[in-house]
């Protein structure tokens, strides 16, 4: 069973002169996780917000749990949780405030909301700052306060709009840990995320959007294969352009990719491939300024699908005025 | 309806909680009406001639609460604009509570920090000098009328805060609207001083009919206010009701429709 349907989203802002969304169609299977991959404005966060009852499209078809979005907004707020890319909590409460708070505004009554809440604070390793106000926390803390807050209900669908922009990389760990922890629990995720190491990490299926639609879907494998997993990149003297493309080319099973000083290709087996360059090199009395393996980013699978890199071109007129989050 | 009225009590709540979390929140909006007490008593005040029992104070006093409601246009705005900044307006609006709790909610809070506000004001006059002298039934009326204008004006707020986007904006945006109505009144020297056309103005500003009302319910025999015979200086408390009404019926369905239409 699918938990979350769109079919065809249609999104403007300015009476049509910024497109967000233009026929942005994705569904996610129950129980699953679907990373929404995308670039600043790809229309990451106005799809959420549609999904979350927050913004209503253009045109287009919606539903949450078999629930029209735009029909019955109330009865889909009581199947999901959302947490944004900033955190939206009362920052002069403390953390034990705002769940208790969130708790009673879901219509626990007040000893299930405290109780409620401090499980949760427990859970994500918060009851040391439990009671201290939202103003002293670390990013990553206040991420998983924000998170918390989304749980308080044990939602079925999960919306997660970049919940680890901005973070250090350790409160990038933590947070993957947090949301895997939840995912083995059953809950449906729909996760934007600009980082495709993330989308690797967490999600069972990919959606690439770029300008407001989907341009490539599938596992990460599947992307990987189609972007051709890690890149093989070499930096040497301008002389030796010639002949090191000829080395990268034979090594590679796909076109290289040549700039100023640097050859760049898809290789399929990794460090096997390197050790060959290398020794390919050494043979032509070459030596490399640079040498090494390259993970794909979004720009690397943006450049494979799109033929150009991802931009954040797309909303930056409404990006003036928007208010602290993009639209 | 029960739950309607039990989310706009928890949205309340949260700004109790916020003064009992912060206790410097009331000390920020009580000590500008305070300096203003401590200036006009005693650097203006001397060179006024008030003509009244008592002295400038007791027309000082009617004029600074009135000013000190009328910030909560700005105080409203500020805190809602900067709830929509941080995202929690989207939070709250993606739970499954009551529509209009949310702003509901923040009037009523805002209403009950004008009363700590109020409170704190009214022992900073007792302590320059004012006294009112008319009874405790009509001193109480005169703080239900301030009271009732801080209501409606942070209704005003509310509007201001969803549509103005930066917090920062919406607070000067606030000082700009309230510094004029404020001071192009009665509040603090008598309106026939000035030019024709702007005692035109301060006569039916509404800040002057709220300031003359109060003067009044305070026991106050003269206006300095008051000039010509014009409606709202001789029926100021009539004026002032029906500015508020007014102000109600027009802000609080403006402002609901508004927050509702916010997903288009």
């Amino acid at each position: 069973m699918k938990s979350v349907i769109a079919e065809h989203l249609v999104k403007t802002y300015r009476k049509g002169e910024v497109v967000a969304l233009n026929d942005l169609s994705l569904d996610v299977e129950e129980g699953t996780v679907l990373g929404v991959l995308g670039p600043n404005g790809a229309g990451k966060t106005t799809t959420v917000r549609i999904l979350a009852t927050l913004l209503q499209p253009d045109s287009g078809h919606a539903t949450v749990a078999g629930i029209d979005v735009i029909k019955h907004p109330d009865k889909v707020r009581e199947q999901i949780g959302l947490s944004g890319q900033y955190a939206a909590v009362d920052e002069t409460l403390t953390g034990w405030d705002n769940l208790v708070m969130f708790g009673r505004l879901y219509h626990l009554g007040r000893q299930s909301s405290i109780d409620r809440a401090n499980e949760l604070l427990e859970r994500f390793d918060l009851t040391e700052a439990a009671r201290r106000p939202i103003k002293t926390y670390s990013g990553g803390m206040r991420r998983r306060l924000d998170l918390a807050a989304s749980l308080i209900v044990k939602p079925k669908i999960l919306f997660l709009d970049e919940p680890t922009t901005g973070l250090d990389p350790r409160g990038r760990q933590d947070m993957w840990s947090v949301i895997q922890e939840l995912v083995k629990g059953g809950v449906t995720l729909l996760l934007t995320t600009q980082y495709l190491e993330e989308a690797d990490q967490l999600a069972d299926e990919i959606a690439v959007i770029d300008r407001g639609t989907v341009i490539a879907r599938g596992t990460s494998d599947s992307l990987k294969k189609q972007v051709g997993g890690e890149r093989l990149e070499i930096t040497v003297e301008p002389e030796d352009l010639a002949t090191t493309n000829e080395i990268v080319a034979k090594i590679s099973a796909h076109a290289t990719h040549v700039d100023l000083r640097t050859v760049s290709a898809p290789v399929l087996h990794g460090s096997k491939d390197l050790m060959e360059a290398l020794r390919a090199l050494d043979e032509a009395k070459i030596h490399p300024l640079d040498i090494g393996l390259k993970r794909p980013s979004l720009d690397d699978v943006f450049l494979s699908l799109t033929g150009h890199v991802a931009e954040e071109t797309v909303l930056e007129p409404i990006a003036k005025k928007k208010r602290g989050g993009k639209k | 309806m029960k739950n309607a009225i039990h989310d706009v009590m928890i949205i309340t709540k949260r700004q109790l909680l916020q003064l009992a979390r912060v206790p410097e929140l009331l000390v920020f909006s009580t000590i500008q009406p305070v300096m203003f007490v401590l200036l006009f008593r005693y650097v203006f005040g001397g060179s006024i001639d008030s003509g009244q029992p008592g002295g400038y104070v007791q027309l000082l006093m009617p004029g600074i609460f009135v000013q000190t409601v009328a910030f909560t246009l700005a105080s409203t705005a500020v805190g809602l604009a900067e709830d929509m900044k941080k995202g929690l307006i989207d939070r709250f609006r993606s739970l499954p509570i009551s529509r209009g709790a949310v702003i509901i909610g923040r009037t009523f809070g805002d209403a009950l920090l004008n009363i700590l506000v109020l409170i704190v004001m009214a022992l900073a006059g007792y302590a320059v000098g004012w006294r009112p002298t008319s009874g405790i039934v009509q001193t109480t009326l005169a703080f239900l009328f301030l009271f009732m204008f801080g209501y409606a004006l942070s209704w005003i707020g509310i509007l201001v805060g969803l549509s103005v986007k930066e917090a920062r904006t919406v607070q000067s945006v606030g000082f700009l609207v309230t510094f004029p109505l404020t001071f192009l009144s009665n509040a603090f020297a008598p309106t026939t001083g000035m030019p024709r056309a702007l005692q035109y103005f301060a006569e039916w500003n509404p800040v002057s009919t709220m300031v003359a009302a109060c003067r009044q319910l305070f026991g106050l025999e003269n206006e300095f206010g008051a000039t010509a015979n014009s409606w709202p200086s001789q029926y100021p408390l009539e004026t002032s009701l029906l500015y508020m009404v007014v102000l109600m019926a027009v802000f609080i369905p403006l402002s609901i429709r508004k927050y509702k239409n916010f997903s288009s």
